[in-house]
């Protein structure tokens, strides 16, 4: 796909959040929106998937560490062909399979159940040694909250990785700068991330994680990256593309009502038509 | 009782795991720096390329496993009991029980047995802990010879499953030909009329000695082995609580969620019967020799053989 392409993309992938949520009438599009651009891409250009074949043994894998942000995994799974886009709107309903947080007993193309924060990146560095292990050349992503950095497995994990030189394994770490409480760096601040990541031996990139050339950039040098894992730090804007939800903590986790939802869509709506006219 | 052989069922466990890794490439055994105690350490001698070590931080390590179960690996985590259950509790419950994924955790040095190096090492919550896991198998074998078998079935066994074992050398029991382990059944071992003790791991043996001790005077006891709290036996408990109606569960656990609860849940909803449950009694423990604490928490035949004879007068 074309930078045009991912674009468009990204932005049906957007109004399934919100349709998903609305319908839910709760989940979390603030920390689904800032990471569209990043599920867009893996999906859609980086992987290696089949949504034909979604359990295929030698498939890329992707873990949604930041698991409450399923909304987003749900809508780019659905839009990549994995399960009817309209499904989005049991998101969160009583007998749907598509759970709060990510089911993957339930959910074709969910590789890794995730939700309570700090353990995503520890099944992922699994995945990453199992590759390893069986000479398998599959490739293992795993995207993080910058709020759920706080969590001290994640750190664990990192340092698991990165003695283990796991270079089939790229962190993504969706820095919108908000969690629940406030800024992170007011909550309980996790900076610098890079220099982090950097001393539990990562290759760090930083980039615009909203702008998809950064975003090629990035998994581009992290997939050349031999000897050790890569770290992206993606500088994101929380609840990007809804007017109303950008850099508003209020929307990390709260449904827009229906007044709200035919704002945000028409924006959303706008945002398409820009791109076609391109 | 001096000429019996004994061994501690972490040895078991780390044997076991080599003969099966000789069968299976897709066995991976993962520790948390303690390869020397749980007795992993003849698998990395073994199979260096198959032994992970993960550092002091057991919540990854469960993580670990749950990722490397999703690529057809089978792993083994071993670490203390009150580390794979306690600490990593929500780990297990969520990354591993959660997807039902394929992870075996071996949990040793449980119970008060672990001895000198006392409460804060002594896991005596576990069994309450994993079994409240939906999906979860719960298996506290008595001796070497159950041990072995469980590991066995554990691998054999298609989803998680919690093995709980000792660091204190325990009489080996089950040595006969006629020896089978099955997941989730029962075995008795001596017959008796007036009432049935129901154990569990090294508790085991100390119930068949406290079962001698009654018959001299004049109590005859069905003793039986519970080595799956998780799925229990509900047929065989219940056939013994028909059969003697009166019940006593002994485990080196808190009585609080552990075998005597298992027990207990299952007779009071299908066939209402006494039970006493012998265990720790809502303590921690503390430091000392393991057979001292196992008597003086009144775990030992001693200990099992005066409070049935107590209630049974």
């Amino acid at each position: 796909m074309n930078k045009l392409e991912l674009q468009k993309t990204a932005v049906e992938v957007r109004k399934g959040i919100i349709e998903g949520v609305h319908s839910a009438k709760a989940g979390h599009p603030g920390g689904s929106l800032s990471a569209a651009d990043i599920f867009t891409y893996l999906y859609f250009e980086e992987m290696n998937i089949d949504p034909k074949n979604p359990k295929s043994p030698d498939r890329d894998r992707f873990v949604l560490s930041k698991g409450h942000t399923a909304p987003g995994l749900y809508s780019v799974l659905a839009n990549r062909g994995y399960f009817p886009v309209e499904d989005l709107l049991t998101l969160r309903h009583t007998g749907s399979y598509l759970q709060g947080h990510p089911d993957m007993k339930h959910i074709p193309g969910v590789d890794m159940s995730s939700g309570s924060l700090g353990q995503g990146l520890s099944a992922a560095c699994g995945m990453a040694l199992g590759a390893k292990q069986a000479k398998k050349d599959f490739r293992v992503y795993a995207l993080c909250g910058d709020g759920e950095i706080q969590e001290g497995q994640i750190w664990e994990a990192a340092m698991f990785a990165g003695f283990r030189k796991l270079d089939n394994l790229c962190v993504i770490v969706d820095n919108n700068n908000l969690q629940i409480d406030g800024p992170i760096d007011e909550v309980c601040s996790p900076y610098p991330i890079d220099k982090k990541f950097e001393a539990f031996n990562f290759h760090v990139i930083n980039i615009d994680g909203n702008d998809f050339d950064q975003i090629k950039a990035a998994f581009d040098e992290a997939k050349a990256t031999k000897g050790m894992p890569t770290a992206i730090i993606a500088h994101t804007v929380k609840g990007k593309g809804v007017s109303f939800m950008e850099n508003n903590v209020g929307w990390h986790g709260k449904a827009p009502n229906d007044e709200e939802f035919a704002i945000a869509m028409e924006d959303l709506r706008k945002a398409g038509e820009a791109l076609c006219q391109k | 009782m001096s000429e019996v052989k004994k061994v501690a069922t972490r040895d078991s466990y780390g044997n076991a795991l080599v003969e099966l890794g000789k069968e299976h490439e897709n066995l991976l055994v993962l520790d948390a720096d303690l390869a020397a105690a749980t007795k992993t350490g003849v698998f990395k001698k073994e199979f260096p390329e198959r032994h992970i070590d993960c550092g002091i931080a057991e919540a990854n390590m469960t993580g670990i496993a749950a990722g490397l179960s999703t690529t057809g690996f089978v792993p083994f985590v071993s670490t203390f009991a009150m580390f794979a259950a306690g600490r990593s509790f929500e780990q297990v419950r969520n990354s591993i029980g959660y997807p039902h994924l394929n992870v075996k955790i071996g949990a040793t040095h449980a119970g008060i047995s672990v001895g000198e190096d006392g409460a804060s090492h002594q896991c005596n919550e576990d069994i309450a802990l994993m079994r409240s896991i939906p999906g979860m198998v719960v298996i506290n074998p008595s001796d070497d010879v159950e041990a072995k078998a469980a590991v066995k079935a554990a691998y054999e066994h298609e989803g998680p499953v919690y093995l709980r074992f000792g660091r204190l050398a325990v009489p080996v029991i089950n040595d006969n030909a006629d020896y089978k382990f099955e997941i989730g059944k029962g075995v008795e071992l001596r017959d008796g009329k007036d009432c049935t003790i129901i154990a569990t791991g090294l508790c085991v043996c100390e119930a068949l000695e406290a079962a001698e001790k009654l018959a001299a005077d004049g109590i005859d006891a069905q003793v039986i082995n519970i080595h799956t709290i998780k799925p229990l036996d509900e047929e065989l408990v219940i056939a013994a609580a028909k059969k003697t109606g009166r019940i006593f569960t002994v485990e080196e656990h808190s009585i609080i969620g552990g075998l005597g609860a298992a027990v207990s849940e299952c007779l009071s909803e299908n066939c209402p019967t006494k039970v006493t449950r012998i265990g720790m009694n809502d303590v921690f423990g503390e430091s000392g020799p393991a057979k001292e604490l196992l008597h003086k928490y009144k775990l030992d035949a001693d200990g099992i053989y005066e409070r049935i004879a107590a209630e049974m007068k």
